[in-house]
Parts: C-alpha cells; sequence; structure tokens
C-alpha cells in the first residue's frame, strides 16, 4: 500500500529525514517510535502534503502513486488520512458541516455519488452512536473550544466517516487521559481491517498496549535505526531510547 | 463650521526677526531647515480639530495670550521660588547624572555630567551648534522627517523653526550608562506668559545603552507654551528605557513631540505618565526600521479640574518581524478631558509584524470625558495585529467588597484606582524605575478630591 | 448545506463571476443628462410632487452646491462628473399599471431572472417585495395581504401621495438634507425608494424587501427609504441591490430612515451585490449611502445586518440614534472586497438615552488588491446613564496585495457607561486550510469555508431565506483570490 523508498526530506532547508526505507502493506499496522525532534512529525507532515515539507531525495509510492505529486485534497481522495496531533480549530464552522463537505468531496473523487443530507445524517449517527462520542459534537464548531481528548475523539469519528484506506495517527496519544486514551484506540481498532493499513507514530508505549502493532519501527535522526515486532516497543519503555539506539 | 484659529502671524514675525541671531545660524544646511519649517508652519498653521489627529484637542485656550520667547532668560532665572531644588528622583547610592534646562535653557550649573563613562556625551544643543555643528547634520530634523509629513504636525514645524537651545544626548558603540541619566525640565520661573521650543537629540549607536527619566515641572501661574520635540535613533541592537514625568503646572499648555527610529534588533521601552498642566499633548511616533525591533510605549493618564490631557501615539512597522506593544490607562476625575489616539501602521511587505494596543479609561466624575481612537492601518496579510479599549466606571461590585470589609468608600475607591493604574506600571520592564511611578499615582490619588455623595459641592 | 461546494460549481458553471452583469433591453424615459434646477423640477413634475416636496429638494440642492466632497474615508476615486449622469430613467409606460398583470413581462423576466419572481403564483412566500428598477418603483407584491392588517408598504413616490402627512412628518427627520454631500443630493433628486409604516401593536406578517436593480447606462440611482415602526409593532425588511456590468462607474447615493417608536423593533437587513467591477477595477459601482436609524421610543430597537459584497467603493455606515430610554442599536457586518475594490464602512452607535445598549459585530475580509476600512464611531452622551456599548471588530486578509484598516471613534461623557472595544487583524489562517484539505477538501471550498465560519456570528442574524444565499454569495466574492 505504501513504499517509502530513501526518503531525504528538509524543513526551512534543514535535513531531517535522511533516508527513510518503509514498506506497510494492507492490513498491516505499524508504529515508528522515536524521541523528540527524531523527525517523526515530519514524515506525517510530509506524507500528508503540508506547505514547507520538501523531499529532496527518494520517493514514496502509494498505491503505486507517486504521493508528493498529489495536492492535499487529492491524497485525502485517495484514501489518505492524517489523525493530527494538534487538531486545528475552525471557528464558526459546525462539525456536521465540514464533515459532510469532506465526505462528499472525497467520494466525489473517488467516482462515487455524494451523499444527500438525509443518507449523510444517517450514516454520520450511525458512527457517532457507534463510537461513543457525545452527538453534541456535532453542532459545535470543528474542535472549536474542545478538550484534549474530544478532539482527538472528533478526529477519530472524521476517521471513520471518511473511510481512508491508510491512517497516519500523529501522537494521537499526546496530552490523553488513560480513558480517553481506550477510547480512541478502541476507535482505532474498530477500523482495523484487511483493506485497511496503519501508520502509528508515537513518542510513549502506552498507546501500543491497546493498538497492538505488526511491526515497530525506531525512529532517530531521521533514520530507521531499528525495527523488529511489537516486543520491540516494551523493549524501548524498559530500557529507554538511548540505549536501545545504541544497541542497533 | 467657524473655527477659532490661532494666528501664526507672532510666530513668523518672531522667526523672521529672530533667524540671523539664532545658534547655528551660519550653518547653511540649518538655515534651510529652519525656513522650509517655517514655511510648513504657515502653510499648515496652528493644528484645528479640522485635522484628523487634533479632532480631539483644540487649542482655543490659548488664543488671546501673546507669549513672550523665553530665550535666555532661563540662564539667570532666579530659583528662589524653587523649594528643595533637585531632589534626585530615584533613592541611589551614587550621585545622579543629571542634566537640567531652566525654560529652555542649559544650566551647568544644575547638571551633574561627571560620572558619565567614556564615548557617552551630553551637552547643551545651543553651545554644540556653535562649537561643532556638523555632527548634528545628519541627525537634527532627518529623524522626525523620516515616514514623511502627513501635515498634522506644525508644532513640530515651528519648533524647528525657532529651537535656540536644548540637549544632545550621544552615546558611542556599546557604550552602557550604568545608572539612569535624569533629565529635569524645569520650566521658565518669570511672571510673564512665555513660549519656548526646546529641542533635544538622542543618538545612541549600536549596542548602547541607557535608562533615561525626564521629568517637567515648574513653578508659578505665568501661562506658558511649552512646545518641545525630541528625536531618538536607536541604532542596531541599541536599547533605550525612557520614562517621562510630565507635571507642569496648571498654567501650562505643555505639546511635546517625540519621534523615534528604531534600527534592527533594538529595544524602545516608554513609559510617560501625563498629569500636569492645563492643556497637554504628548506625540510619540516611532518608525521601526529594522528587522527584530521592539517598541514598547505605554503610559497612564491622571487628570482632574479642567485639564485636558491628550496621548498620541503612531508605531510604524515598516520591515518584517518586528514587535510592539501599548498599554495606556487613564483615570479622569472633575471636569477633565483625557484623549487617547494610538495608530498602529504596518507597511507593505512588513510581514510577520506583532502589534499590540491596548486603552482603558476610569471615569471617576459625571463630568469627565474620554475620547479615544485605537488604530489600525494594515498594508501586509501575515501580521497579528490587535487593539482594545474600554471606558467605564469603578467596578460597584468590587467597591462594595472592600467597603463591606471595613474600608471607608474614599480609600476603597483609591485603592480600585491604584490597582487599575498598576498594571500598566508593571508593563515597565525596567522594575527599578516602577516604584516611582507607583508614589507618583498614589501622590496623585491621595490629593485627589472627595467625592462621596453629600461633599461633592463645595458649600461655600 | 454544502454552500461552498455548491458556489464554486456555480461560478465555474458561469464562467463570469458577476451573475447578474446582464442588462434589459427596455425601451426607456430619461430626462437630459446632468443636474440644474430644472432637472429637479422635472423629476417633482414627473411624480406630481406637493408644493412642500420641491421646496424641500431646491433647498437641498441649493446648499449641496456649497458642500466640499467629503475627505475623510480612505477610499480614493477621480473625482465626480455630476453634469455626466442621467438622474431620472424609468421604463416607458403608458400609464402607471394597476396590477402586475399590467407590468411589461420583459421587466417581470429581469427580476424573474433576478431570483425575484414577481408574479402570485410564484412569489416568495412569505416575502413582500418592492421592485425599484432605475429610478421608479415597478410592482409592489402582496400589498393587499399586507393593508388587511394596516402595514403601509409601497413606493415612496405613492406615499407622498397617499400618506403625505406621514412623510412630511418623518421624511428627513432622521437624516436631515444637510447631513452630508451625498445625503443632500439625494435629498435633491431621489426619484423613488420603498416605504413602509407599520401600524402600533402590528407584528408584520412577512418579511418586507425592496429589491433595486441599476438597468440603464450612465444612470445614477437615488432612492429614499423609509421605514416607521409605531409603538409596539415589529418589521423585518430586507434591501438586495445588482447592477449589469458596464465599464464606467455608476453613481448610487441612497438614503434609509428608520424609526422606531415605543417598544417597536425594526430589523434591517441588506445584501449588496451591486457591480464590483472587474479584475482591473474597471466600472462598478460608486455605493454612497445614508443609512440612519433613530430609536424614537423607549424600549425601541434597531438591528442593522449587512453583507457587502459588491461595488468598485463603498461609503457606508448605518447608524443608531439610541434616544429612547433603554433602547438598543445593533449593528452585525459582513464586508469582502476583492480585486481593486474600496470599502469604508462601519456603523455610528450614538447613545442619548438611559440604559440605552449597542452592540458591534464586524467581520471584514479583504483578499486582491482590495483595501477596506472598519470605522465606527460609540458616542455616550452625559446622560446616557448606564449605557452600554460592546464592539467586536475583526478582520482577516487573503493575499499579501490587500489593505485592511480599522478607525474606531470611542466618546464617553458619562461614568456610569461602559464601552468595550476590541479589534483584530490577522491573515487566513495556513493551519486552518490544511486541516480542510487533508480531509479532501479543495482549496477554494476550504477558503470558503473558513471565510464562512469567520463570518457565521453574522450570518446568523440574516433571515432565513437570504442566509444561504449569502452564504454563497461569501465564496463567489473571493472567487479567484487564493492560490
Amino acid at each position: 500500500m505504501l513504499e517509502i523508498k530513501n526518503l531525504h526530506a528538509t524543513v526551512d532547508g534543514a535535513e531531517i529525514l535522511k533516508g527513510i526505507d518503509l514498506t506497510i502493506n494492507a492490513g498491516e499496522v505499524h508504529a515508528i517510535m522515536g524521541p523528540n525532534g527524531s523527525g517523526k512529525s515530519t514524515l506525517s507532515y510530509l506524507l500528508s502534503g503540508r506547505e514547507g515539507y520538501e523531499m529532496t531525495e527518494g520517493s514514496v509510492l502509494f498505491k503505486g502513486k507517486e504521493l508528493l505529486d498529489l495536492e492535499p485534497e487529492e491524497r485525502a481522495g485517495e484514501g489518505l488520512f492524517l489523525a493530527f496531533q494538534y487538531p486545528v480549530e475552525i471557528p464558526g464552522v459546525p462539525n456536521t458541516t465540514f464533515l459532510k463537505e469532506a465526505v462528499n468531496a472525497v467520494r466525489k473523487y473517488r467516482g462515487e455519488s455524494e451523499l444527500d443530507a438525509m443518507e449523510f445524517v444517517k450514516q454520520l449517527r450511525a458512527k457517532t452512536k457507534e463510537l461513543g462520542v457525545n452527538p453534541d459534537f456535532l453542532k459545535r464548531a470543528v474542535n472549536a473550544g474542545f478538550s484534549g481528548g474530544e478532539k482527538k475523539r472528533n478526529e477519530m469519528l472524521q476517521m471513520a466517516m471518511l473511510e481512508p484506506s491508510l491512517c497516519l495517527l500523529d501522537e494521537t496519544d499526546s496530552g490523553l487521559d488513560i480513558d480517553a486514551l481506550k477510547a480512541v484506540a478502541e476507535g482505532v481498532n474498530a477500523m482495523r481491517g484487511p483493506e485497511r493499513a496503519m501508520l502509528v507514530i508515537t513518542h510513549y508505549q502506552r498507546l501500543l498496549t491497546y493498538i497492538v502493532p505488526d511491526k515497530v519501527h525506531v525512529l532517530s535522526k531521521g533514520r530507521i535505526v531499528r525495527s523488529g515486532g511489537p516486543e520491540l516497543a516494551q523493549e524501548l519503555e524498559e530500557k529507554g531510547y538511548t540505549e536501545s539506539v545504541e544497541a542497533a | 463650521m467657524a473655527q477659532e484659529i490661532l494666528s501664526t502671524d507672532p510666530y513668523l514675525a518672531r522667526f523672521n526677526a529672530a533667524k540671523a541671531g539664532l545658534p547655528g545660524a551660519g550653518q547653511s544646511w540649518l538655515s534651510e531647515l529652519r525656513e522650509q519649517a517655517a514655511a510648513r508652519f504657515r502653510d499648515l498653521g496652528f493644528p484645528t480639530q479640522r485635522h484628523e489627529s487634533w479632532k480631539y484637542t483644540p487649542l482655543k485656550a490659548m488664543k488671546g495670550v501673546s507669549f513672550a520667547p523665553a530665550g535666555g532668560t532661563g540662564q539667570s532665572a532666579s530659583l528662589d521660588r524653587v523649594p528643595s531644588l533637585l531632589a534626585p528622583l530615584l533613592p541611589e547610592s551614587q550621585p545622579p547624572l543629571r542634566a537640567t534646562l531652566v525654560g529652555g535653557a542649559f544650566r551647568p550649573d544644575l547638571s551633574s555630567l561627571d560620572g558619565l563613562p567614556a564615548g557617552a556625551k551630553v551637552e547643551a544643543l545651543g553651545a554644540l551648534l556653535e562649537r561643532d555643528p556638523g555632527v548634528l547634520e545628519s541627525w537634527l530634523g532627518r529623524i522626525a522627517a523620516e515616514g514623511g509629513d502627513r501635515g498634522d504636525q506644525p508644532l513640530l514645524a515651528l519648533n524647528t523653526a525657532l529651537f535656540d537651545d536644548g540637549l544632545v544626548i550621544r552615546l558611542g558603540r556599546n557604550v552602557v550608562l550604568d545608572r539612569p541619566l535624569e533629565l529635569t525640565l524645569l520650566g521658565p520661573l518669570g511672571d510673564e506668559a512665555t513660549q519656548l521650543h526646546p529641542r533635544i537629540l538622542i543618538v545612541l549607536e549600536e549596542g548602547a545603552q541607557a535608562t533615561l527619566l525626564e521629568h517637567h515641572f515648574g513653578y508659578g501661574d505665568a501661562p506658558v507654551f511649552h512646545n518641545g520635540v525630541s528625536e531618538i535613533a536607536l541604532g542596531a541592537n541599541a536599547r533605550l528605557t525612557h520614562v517621562k514625568l510630565q507635571s507642569a503646572p496648571a498654567s501650562t499648555f505643555h505639546f511635546a513631540t517625540t519621534h523615534v527610529t528604531q534600527d534592527r534588533d533594538s529595544v524602545y521601552d516608554s513609559f510617560t505618565l501625563n498629569h500636569g498642566a492645563a492643556l497637554s499633548r504628548l506625540e510619540t511616533r516611532v518608525k521601526l526600521l529594522g528587522e527584530g525591533a521592539d517598541c514598547h510605549l505605554n503610559g497612564a493618564y491622571l487628570l482632574r479640574d479642567r485639564q485636558h490631557g491628550d496621548i498620541t501615539t503612531a508605531i510604524d512597522h515598516r520591515v518584517p518581524h518586528c514587535t510592539s506593544k501599548e498599554v495606556v490607562k487613564g483615570a479622569l476625575d472633575d471636569r477633565a478631558r483625557g484623549v487617547f489616539q494610538g495608530l498602529i501602521r504596518v507597511a507593505p511587505d512588513a510581514q510577520k509584524s506583532d502589534g499590540r494596543m491596548l486603552n482603558k479609561t476610569l471615569l471617576l466624575s459625571d463630568k469627565a470625558e474620554i475620547d479615544t481612537k485605537p488604530e489600525l492601518e494594515i498594508f501586509a496579510d501575515d501580521v497579528q495585529c490587535a487593539h482594545g479599549a474600554t471606558a467605564g466606571e469603578i467596578d460597584h461590585h468590587a467597591l462594595f467588597y472592600l467597603r463591606s470589609r471595613g474600608l471607608p468608600e474614599a480609600r476603597a475607591r483609591s485603592l480600585m484606582v491604584e490597582a487599575f493604574l498598576t498594571e500598566t506600571v508593571e508593563e515597565l520592564r525596567a522594575e527599578a524605575l516602577r516604584p516611582l511611578l507607583l508614589e507618583r499615582i498614589r501622590d496623585w490619588l491621595g490629593t485627589r478630591h472627595d467625592d462621596t455623595p453629600g461633599k461633592g459641592e463645595q458649600a461655600a | 448545506m454544502a454552500a461552498s461546494v455548491e458556489t464554486v460549481e456555480q461560478v465555474q458553471s458561469l464562467g463570469e463571476r458577476y451573475k447578474y452583469g446582464w442588462s434589459t433591453d427596455l425601451e426607456m424615459e430619461t430626462a437630459p443628462k446632468g443636474l440644474n434646477e430644472d432637472i429637479i423640477r422635472f423629476i417633482s413634475a414627473k411624480k406630481d410632487e406637493p408644493e412642500w416636496m420641491l421646496e424641500w429638494r431646491l433647498k437641498a440642492y441649493a446648499h449641496w452646491q456649497t458642500m466640499p466632497e467629503p475627505k475623510w474615508a480612505k477610499v480614493e476615486h477621480p473625482p465626480i462628473d455630476y453634469q455626466d449622469v442621467y438622474y431620472y430613467a424609468a421604463p416607458k409606460l403608458a400609464e402607471k399599471p394597476k396590477s402586475l398583470d399590467e407590468v411589461d413581462p420583459k421587466l417581470l423576466e429581469t427580476y424573474e431572472k433576478l431570483g425575484i419572481p414577481l408574479k402570485e403564483q410564484e412569489m416568495l412566500a412569505g416575502v413582500a417585495v418592492d421592485a425599484v428598477f432605475d429610478s421608479v418603483s415597478v410592482a409592489t407584491t402582496f400589498k393587499k395581504k399586507l393593508s388587511e392588517v394596516g402595514v403601509i408598504f409601497c413606493s415612496i413616490s405613492e406615499a407622498i401621495q397617499d400618506h403625505p402627512e406621514l412623510v412630511r412628518k418623518y421624511l428627513g427627520s432622521v437624516v436631515p438634507y444637510a447631513d452630508n454631500k451625498h445625503a443632500c443630493l439625494n435629498t435633491a433628486v431621489f426619484t423613488d425608494g420603498s416605504f413602509v409604516y407599520i401600524p402600533p401593536g402590528v407584528r408584520c406578517p412577512m418579511e418586507l424587501s425592496t429589491y433595486f436593480r441599476i438597468n440603464a447606462e450612465n444612470t445614477g440611482q437615488f432612492e429614499r427609504t423609509l421605514i416607521i415602526a409605531d409603538k409596539g409593532s415589529y418589521v423585518s425588511y430586507l434591501e438586495g441591490c445588482t447592477a449589469p456590468q458596464r465599464d464606467e462607474n455608476q453613481l448610487h447615493a441612497a438614503v434609509v430612515e428608520l424609526i422606531a417608536l415605543d417598544d417597536a423593533e425594526i430589523k434591517y437587513s441588506t445584501v449588496q451585490n451591486w457591480y464590483p467591477g472587474d479584475e482591473d477595477g474597471k466600472g462598478g459601482i460608486y455605493n454612497f449611502v445614508t443609512k440612519r436609524g433613530l430609536c424614537k421610543g423607549t424600549n425601541s430597537k434597531i438591528s442593522w445586518t449587512q453583507v457587502e459584497t459588491g461595488s468598485a467603493i463603498t461609503w457606508k455606515y448605518p447608524s443608531c440614534v439610541l434616544q429612547g430610554d433603554n433602547s438598543v442599536g445593533e449593528f452585525y457586518s459582513i464586508a469582502i472586497t476583492n480585486n481593486l475594490q474600496q470599502a469604508d464602512t462601519g456603523t455610528k452607535m450614538i447613545h442619548l438615552g438611559k440604559n440605552t445598549s449597542s452592540r458591534i459585530i464586524s467581520k471584514g475580509i479583504s483578499a486582491g488588491r482590495s483595501a477596506q476600512t472598519y470605522r465606527g464611531l460609540v458616542r455616550m452622551g452625559g446622560k446616557a446613564e448606564q449605557a452600554r456599548n460592546y464592539t467586536q471588530c475583526d478582520s482577516l486578509l487573503i493575499g499579501e496585495t490587500c489593505a485592511a484598516h480599522t478607525v474606531p471613534y470611542i466618546e464617553s461623557k458619562n461614568r456610569s457607561a461602559r464601552i468595550e472595544h476590541e479589534a483584530t487583524t490577522s491573515r487566513i489562517s495556513e493551519d486552518q486550510l490544511f486541516y480542510c484539505r487533508q480531509r479532501g477538501i479543495g482549496q477554494e471550498e476550504a477558503v470558503a469555508l473558513v471565510v464562512n465560519g469567520f463570518c457565521r456570528e453574522v450570518l446568523q442574524q440574516l433571515p432565513m431565506e437570504f442566509a444561504v444565499e449569502a452564504q454563497k454569495l461569501v465564496g463567489i466574492s473571493l472567487e479567484g483570490s487564493v492560490g
């Protein structure tokens, strides 16, 4: 599904990613762990198309297409979803309006018919219930005045509605208490399936006890220095990054 | 709308009569500067309320008064009526650095400048113009002219035409004044109506650093037309803390125009306390010319009786990445009228500018008035600019709370006003100077007329 | 409501940005070009006006000639040649139509095309419309139904004939003829406009609306609107405006006066979409409008809502004079400028009575090379005990060549009055746009979405029927401003 080869990237002229190779197949969940400043967020922003992040070498293929040639909304249309570390507040725009615009834009990109208001609301209600999200969410402006946990749940709701094929979870666990963390993990786990891949980016092992990955990679100074199974996360937790990185 | 307009004639006549004798008259650049200024003043006339920036400050109270030029009278003025002359403003163990002007004329006998470090020069403007005028050519009138003339500064032009003394403060590269320099500006001490047009030039070269404590005051009942201009140039990374106390006597019409240019990474941190004079206007115009420049214009106005006090500021973000912050608060009692006008201008291409402005006023009496105009003029898109303004009276709930804890109403009120004004004093980053300002504020509050019901009207 | 998506589709399908840019070919009757006393007499005679009207007009004209052009607004335009304008242009009619059936079908078609059907069976449900075409009112719908409850809704020309006592009492009472140069010109030459009177205790059963259309070339439009809400009454009124796309600038100098008596409420909404000129600033309407409401009675309320997207130049300050104790004034505004448009707009809240309160919410969006100024005055008079004002004024910048200015004037002579004013200026957030795009929403739609969110507080004030339209207009107006 996602094939990253020798990826080098710069932010404001400084090289942050220095040769990343990573292949994720449909149905797999990968985790990238790493200390602050290792390039984790750069990777998620680069993949989703935020301005200011530039690939200087290498290639990123998503379902066989050069991902980085696409506009951000085209990547979303192709099925890439980024759950933001800091979901953005958009005052005055109701969540429902926002979701409907997004769902129909993505459906249109995929050549599917747009949902009418009735059908959309039906689906939205169902997902809201499934995820145990407070229905009040829908009337409120996108993320405006939401608590940290509410914002992350809202990300899960959007992910469920947009039905992406690759989910990037960027530090989704940061700042969450344990209940919110479990709720978010449940949302993610519910979406796991043979057609869908996930890349979980995190600083803490804690999240990975709830979302158990198939593979774990350690990112350090812009390179993947170790890869392994879920047990690697446990090792990192016990020994800390420094030792684990040196062991590589 | 018929406007009472002050006549420019006596001032132009004075210029024509005096110009050959003004200091630096032999310098063609200076003569030219003065001639142009006089012509500009003639064209513009005295400000009227038809000038947008003078909308709220009429000069009609000055009409009909004939002000004689102070000239050098300050040199010989008797100091008999000045009590406890010139006690230092700050309690310091070191002898203070001080430069004194009386009636606009420099008084070496009342100044103490021996402790200045090498590379720091504080001189009388008049004397310097006679001795070494060349060093002033690239500064005098140039700092004020930076950014053009919007046609609303006739008083600046009048000063340029007529100034005959003042101060020049120059700090060379990386020169640091280790204690505040007090600028003591004592009004003319005569019994005649007097006009004076002092000029101050302050140049801080790269990396220089200083604190100025400028104090305007005077004695006597004679009307005074004070029309001062200061020009301040801050080099790269220079840092100036500038505190101004305007405490002129009640018979004074006090106008002060300050122009500041800031080179990259320089800091101008100013605080103005405006509580003197019958009519005052303190106008500050800052031009941020180098990236990273940072400007703080804070202040307070405390006015009572029929005082009229105007604080007008303009901060011009000319290049990217500059910051400015302005917090000005005031308390107005009796029939006083306060005016605050603030402009933040962001030029095209001055991206990443950050400008904030806040003006708050407490009205302490039924007849007091505030006019405020916080203005943004933005020609670049990647900016964060904001302003806020409030006007109103003391919070009744808080007042009641204090009284219910046993404080008499008058005390409760002055505590509330003090707390309100303290916020702006705390904006001044030079902490050592805050007590001085707070003390002035407390003094003012302590002499406030008691306005508890039933006591407001004077029985006699 | 996927308004922004529809918007973009609409714009693309139209192939041009201003969808009201066409004109109607009609046989017109015009007065000769230029302005002099004879023209004013001609207009007055054409309308068969009483002598007092003519006298008032001539007095205004004489005064107008002595007034200089106002210079304080931050707008720039070449001097206006007042002699190069037609002051009267009307579709030629054999006789004034007695019912809609007699109105020229071409006119009906015009309004239909503008989305304002005037024929009985197609009329917008719940909205009565007065259609003003160039200088004259051509039709007013639902007149009968309104008259059943005593509401008078007709053209001002008719009102001068049929209700002279009301007109004489109130016309010019809020905006005196000498108020400002543009209002003075309007007083001298106004040709038509709407008149509304709501009798005591009546809640007007439907939205009232006037649709202004400038059609003829080189013609100025000078309409005059007068709305009187008698004691305890309520009315909601909406005004819409469009004009054909023409290369020369056309002058529109209207005056609107509102009077609310005790316990009455007037809600006045405007969706102003005059032709703004093209991308290079060629053509477009000069919109110089004086709108003022007088809260004359105690507990009265006047609320202005405006969505200003059109015109080459807008000069407009819908104001409230809060004379009655406890009266309330509101101003909700969205102003969008793009390309080379200029707008200097805002409000005045003059607090005279006790316990009066006012609220100002202004949202300005500048894009392209446009310049916009919010100019507002809040004045607390000496007797405005316990008066309150709250002002929030936000500007959004899109693109590095636009400009946004904020010029508030705050004056208080009453210590118990409380004023709070806040203003911000910033650019449209890259983070918000990226967030939307990551969810699949295209750049243009993302801008429309974010801007609609920014304006929401004001959009919510509009009557339902027009809120959706206004929301679309926001998207259309910003077309081409990004990327």
